[in-house]
């Protein structure tokens, strides 16, 4: 018996011919919050409808607790689902949209309305029972899809993208409560997102995807301060990414100038791409800095002010509390451990 | 200040109803008048409805046109919603087509209809009478079925179907507990339209039904041969305000629906 609860084995899913996930392997460990993140189109959704039995993977398998669980039907697996649009039940109230799972089941009464109430209460909408789900605000609908599948104790919560159509504050606040009501329950939550924030606030592990591909499996802290590649840093967080050359280990160069840096294990002047976040890179007095360059843009953006800078033909992103007038010639300085050095991307060179 | 209306406009409303309605309501009068001649009014009577209920002929008529309206409705609707259901599930294109080849008989031509029917019944040995005339009807009124259904399904949350599988729903239980309720009505108003077309046909009903078979239409046309007989007039003043009613219960269904969309919106 092995801790993980779900794990994909080389698991492959093909459309008409053309592949939408290519050989996943992923283990999620029982109470784990688990998000797959990646942009439109990179089958974070397709990978979650394989768990949720909606899709038969084309290849690999699916484990659930050790056991093989590619041929089991949705109805029978112990996962429960909230989809994107909700898909509650318009015809049913919204006791008997929650009360649906337990009345298959053929659960008695008493003990029906005792659950249904409990999980009303947990997602704060009790004396709602006998409203119709259509007169519901999209918060409030969200959280019934919520209580509907919560309600029949499953293993494991999928979540497809389930704040993507509530604004902004409503979205916050969701996220914090789901996140609550994971580490209440002690289930495991697999979420779906394309939202970066949200990932990194919620999860335990963050698996960046892109174009049917897993690119990196962490914690939220560790994809973002130490990207795998150049797609992922992009991806999480703004990033400076130039090209660059790693001369010998702990020695790079971009950008004109030869950098210290933390990285080693490249092979002898082989062309790597160099990341930097904008909020590394600190602005001083130019005969300070690393590198000059003249601020070209400002923009506020509330927490701080996101500055352009341009040094000979390369331009970059600076985060910077302390704003900066245009025109002003600045230095900049960063530190040896927030150059990240990245291989060039495999999937790419694959891609061409 | 009132907006002044065109008078003329009123007259205009006013010729074109009475343009429409006139025929019928000549054919209601009459009905009920005491003389049998048709050119004029011998006073008010029931006389003719008396003679209609009495006459065998249309009596057995007007069983048949029920009994084939029901039955031939009932069996498009299953056939119908398995058809919608089909294609709601099905790709995107193959929905578009298939919604193309549905909607064709309902434009073609009834005579066409008539005929083609007429011969493949005889091609394939069937003998006209109520078993013809039944496929007949449930051929045409298929479409309306899954002309009414398929809003309904493109009205729900495409994971509504996947929704109850997820929660423990056997497919089975997931059709008759959450899609079945969901589509009903568009099924009940699918139901009248085909019932009350079933009874308006008379083109595809002549041409495939036998000569011991008859529906009500076939039989008031084949009576008017030999002259229109006055509880021709009865019997036609009933039959209208039949599909009359129905029409009115199928457009305050359809209206209602609209205006409960409306409030969803808002």
């Amino acid at each position: 018996m092995s801790e993980n609860l779900i794990r994909l084995e080389n698991v492959h899913k093909d459309y008409g011919g053309k592949q939408v996930l290519k050989s996943i392997n992923l283990s999620v460990r029982d109470k784990e919050f688990v998000t797959l993140l990646g942009p439109s189109g990179c089958g974070k959704t397709t990978t979650l409808r394989i768990i949720g039995g909606f899709e038969t993977p084309t290849s690999g398998v699916v484990y659930f607790d050790d056991q093989k669980y590619n041929d089991v039907p949705p109805h029978k697996r112990q996962v429960n689902t909230v989809f994107q649009r909700y898909a509650l039940f318009p015809h049913l109230d919204v006791f008997e949209n929650v009360a649906f799972g337990l009345r298959i089941r053929k659960t008695p009464e008493s003990e029906v309305r005792d659950s249904v109430s409990k999980m009303l209460r947990l997602v704060n909408l009790s004396g709602y029972e006998k409203r119709s789900v259509t007169s519901l605000s999209g918060g409030e609908q969200q959280r019934i899809a919520i209580a509907r599948a919560l309600v029949n104790r499953p293993r494991v919560l999928l979540l497809d993208e389930p704040l993507g159509a509530l604004d902004l504050k409503l979205r916050k606040e969701m996220q914090t409560e789901l996140k609550h009501i994971q580490t209440q329950l002690g289930i495991t939550f697999i979420y779906v997102t394309h939202d970066q924030e949200e990932a990194l606030t919620m999860s335990d592990t963050v698996v960046v995807m892109n174009r049917g591909r897993i690119q990196q499996i962490g914690t939220p802290i560790g994809i973002y301060n130490e990207p795998i590649n150049a797609f992922v840093a992009d991806f999480i967080g703004e990033s400076n990414i130039v090209d660059g050359v790693m001369n010998e280990d702990l020695v790079c160069t971009f950008a004109g100038r030869t950098f210290e840096c933390t990285d080693s294990g490249f092979e002898k002047d082989e062309l790597v791409d160099v990341v930097i976040r904008p909020e590394d890179l600190k602005m001083v007095p130019p005969e300070d800095g690393m590198l000059q360059g003249v601020v070209e843009s400002i923009v506020f953006k509330g927490v701080h002010y996101e500055m352009t800078v341009r040094c000979g033909d390369m331009t970059w992103l600076v985060h910077s509390t302390l704003p900066e007038v245009c025109g002003t010639f600045v230095g900049l300085k960063v530190a040896p451990f927030d150059i990240h050095i990245m291989r060039k991307s495999e999937a790419e060179d694959e891609e061409n | 200040m009132k907006k002044k209306r065109n008078p003329l406009a009123g007259i205009y409303s006013a010729l074109i109803f009475l343009f429409l309605y006139a025929p019928i309501v000549v054919l209601i009068v009459f009905s009920f008048n005491s003389s049998k001649s048709r050119g004029h009014w011998g006073g008010f009577s029931l006389r003719w409805y008396e003679t209609l209920f009495e006459n065998s002929k249309l009596m057995d008529a007007l069983q048949t046109t029920l009994s084939v309206a029901l039955t031939s409705s009932a069996i498009a609707v299953i056939i119908g919603t398995a058809a919608a259901l089909g294609m709601y599930f099905s790709r995107k294109r193959t929905r578009t087509l298939l919604m193309n080849v549905t909607s064709l008989p309902m434009l073609n031509a009834d005579i066409v209809t008539g005929i083609s029917l007429l011969l493949l019944f005889t091609f394939i040995g069937l003998k006209l009478g109520y078993t013809s005339l039944l496929l007949a009807h449930i051929t045409f009124n298929i479409p309306y079925i899954i002309l009414s259904v398929m809003p309904k399904l493109n009205q729900l949350d495409k994971n509504t179907f996947e929704a109850a599988l997820d929660l423990g729903a056997t497919p089975l239980q997931a059709f008759f507990k959450v899609m079945l309720p969901e589509i009903s009505p568009g099924i009940i108003t699918g139901f009248i339209l085909a019932f009350t077309m079933s009874i308006d046909d008379f083109v595809i009903s002549f041409f495939t039904t036998g000569a011991d078979v008859s529906t009500l239409s076939v039989e008031i046309y084949s009576m008017s041969r030999r002259g229109i007989k006055p509880e021709i007039n009865a019997l036609s003043t009933l039959m209208f305000l039949a599909v009359l009613i129905l029409l009115i219960i199928v457009n305050v269904r359809s209206g209602r629906d609209a205006q409960k969309r409306e409030q969803e919106r808002i």
